[in-house]
């Protein structure tokens, strides 16, 4: 069987379900990242000053684009998977002879276009505000396709395990946006006095918001590599997890 | 060929519910084969192992000859679900719908593209293609479950109470339907509570209870069995108590009309000239039950009415 057209139907499919809902998915993002360049950036960050020989505002856009493709990633996959079990419109993924893989990857592609796709949406935003000059276009680009794929990987794992709409959003709530904060989107890591710098240290979001800062701006506060051995670890790990709670049926089959 | 054959399969739910408890059957390839039994007796966790919606247990399952275990994406290829309840995307268009469907089985789109036209010509819903399927009428989306069961070519097409909640009219042209579809080679499966319909479309019958085949043969031969029927009698004049007729047990209704159990050996011309030599005067007749009603709440009961034939079928 050709399993490229299942792929593809199911990517398809994902695009055009927030593309047909923008006003939910594409447009919050611009309103929510401009107010943040505005405030943050323009009003307060005149008086800050400069980090790491960066002026406040270009320090903290590659970490507001970062947050945006982590948060949006992750959203999609686990509203969208969440809502066809939900409907129950995952029996026809189910009983089609697609292997599990394939549904996987298929959601997870789905999760790293919206990812991109709103990354590219607050770095247009950004531009309004400031002039940002690539400094690493591999970088940029690797670490942004990679963090979408982490995250689209733990909202399908999420909307694997939910069983209310409650547990789709605990999550994002309670771990993603504290995470998010908290990994270095508004400050240098080197800010931070002794024991919090190495709680930090523990956090993924710093390693990937610090790898893409290094990738636009030329600024980080990590080794660059480390954040690729993290990060695809961090994909190897999730992607056997939810192939395994696919395989055994959990969350989805009795 | 056998399109289906279960195999001592088993289903144990973790709180402990014993679902199946060890089934066998086969269904052959052009069948129209009815599965029924009444609610929670197991034919949903059958349909659901077969269609790789539930874990079994133990057991196999096999379709057209692909193990479900060892060969599943062939197994799978082979089979059209139409679930009980509405289960597609309801902020899909119909024809999405289809074509998604057809594309999770591998379909290419211009081929997809005439499989839904056909499938939706079929259905008569050719007309709401471009409609959000939320807006349709239930009995719409049932066809609509339907077209998308049937978009990808199944060679065993399984019916899980398909006319469930639909007026009369839509059923009957939906049993139209079906029937077409198994004269043009698919195999059917078909449970419903509607016995009227498995007796009209069904040639073959499994009934399940408890999680066990307690019945499983033809249909012309089960129905064959029935010992005694049941007929309610509308007399042109009224009566003031019940006639006796030997053999025949007779209740009165209303003072116009009869119920009457009449052993098959007696026969109605012999019942009506009795009737007739006590001044009643027949002037229309009726099934109290339909038959296949009448047989399976026996075989539910586990108190059987009929006799078994000792060697072929009457």
């Amino acid at each position: 069987m050709n399993y490229s057209i299942a792929f593809r139907t199911i990517v398809v499919k994902e695009v055009f379900r927030f593309i047909r809902i923008w006003p939910q998915t594409l447009l919050p993002p611009a309103i929510t990242t401009a107010l943040y360049f505005l405030i943050f950036g323009k009003l307060i960050g005149d008086r800050i000053g400069t980090i790491s020989g960066a002026s406040y505002m270009d320090y903290i856009v590659p970490g507001i684009i970062l947050m945006s493709v982590i948060n949006h990633s992750y959203a999609n996959v686990v509203s969208s998977f969440y809502s066809t079990k939900f409907q129950r419109n995952i029996e026809e993924l189910l009983v089609a002879p697609i292997p599990n893989w394939v549904i996987l990857g298929g959601y997870v592609s789905g999760g790293i276009v919206r990812g991109l796709l709103v990354g590219v949406v607050v770095t247009l935003i950004s531009l309004l505000f400031t002039d940002i000059q690539v400094n690493n276009i591999a970088v940029t680009l690797s670490i942004a396709v990679l963090t979408a794929a982490v995250f689209s990987l733990a909202g399908f794992i999420n909307a694997i395990l939910a069983e209310s709409f409650d547990d789709i959003s605990i999550i994002p709530n309670f771990v993603l946006t504290p995470l998010s904060y908290l990994g270095g989107v508004f400050y240098s890591v080197d800010m931070l006095p002794g024991i919090w710098q190495n709680i930090s240290m523990g956090n993924p979001i710093l390693y990937m918001v610090n790898a893409f800062r290094y990738g636009l701006i030329g600024v980080t506060d990590i080794d660059i590599q480390l954040t690729f051995i993290i990060t695809g670890g961090f994909i190897v790990t999730l992607t056997l997890f939810s192939l395994y709670l696919l395989y055994k049926g959990i969350g989805i089959k009795n | 060929m056998n399109a289906l054959s279960l195999r001592n399969l088993k289903k144990t739910y973790n709180n402990g519910f014993e679902a199946l408890k060890g089934i066998d059957l086969d269904v052959e390839a052009g069948d129209f084969f009815a599965l029924l039994g009444p609610n929670g007796a197991g034919k949903s966790t059958a349909i659901g192992i077969i269609s790789s919606l539930v874990n079994a247990t133990s057991g196999s399952v096999s379709i057209f000859g692909h193990d479900l275990k060892h060969d599943l994406a062939k197994a799978k290829s082979c089979i059209g679900l139409v679930p009980q309840e509405v289960n597609f995307n309801q902020f899909d268009t119909v024809k999405s719908i289809l074509l998604n469907q057809a594309g999770y089985y591998g379909t290419p789109r211009k081929l997809a593209l005439q499989r839904a036209e056909y499938c939706l010509k079929q259905m008569d819903l050719w007309d709401k293609r471009d409609t959000v399927s939320r807006r349709l009428s239930g009995g719409m989306k049932r066809r609509v479950m339907i077209a998308r069961a049937l978009v990808h070519s199944p060679k065993l097409l399984i019916l899980d109470e398909p006319t469930a909640g639909v007026d009369i009219e839509i059923r009957r042209s939906m049993w139209q339907m079906m029937q077409e579809v198994n004269e043009q080679g698919t195999t059917i499966i078909l449970t419903t509570h509607y016995l009227e319909e498995a007796e009209s479309l069904c040639r073959n019958i499994a009934i399940i209870n408890h999680g066990r085949i307690v019945e499983n043969s033809d249909m012309a031969g089960l129905l064959a069995r029935l010992h005694v029927e049941h007929f309610v009698l509308d007399l042109a004049h009224p009566v003031a108590a019940a006639p006796v007729i030997e053999g025949c047990q007779i209740e009165l209704m209303s003072d116009k009309s009869l119920n009457v159990a009449i052993p098959k050996e007696h026969g109605l011309n012999k019942l009506f000239s009795q009737l007739t030599a006590q001044n009643i005067e027949v002037i229309s007749l009726k099934n109290k039950t339909n038959r296949l009603e009448q047989l399976f709440m026996d075989l539910i009961d586990s108190n059987p009415k009929y006799s078994k034939p000792s060697g072929d079928n009457e």
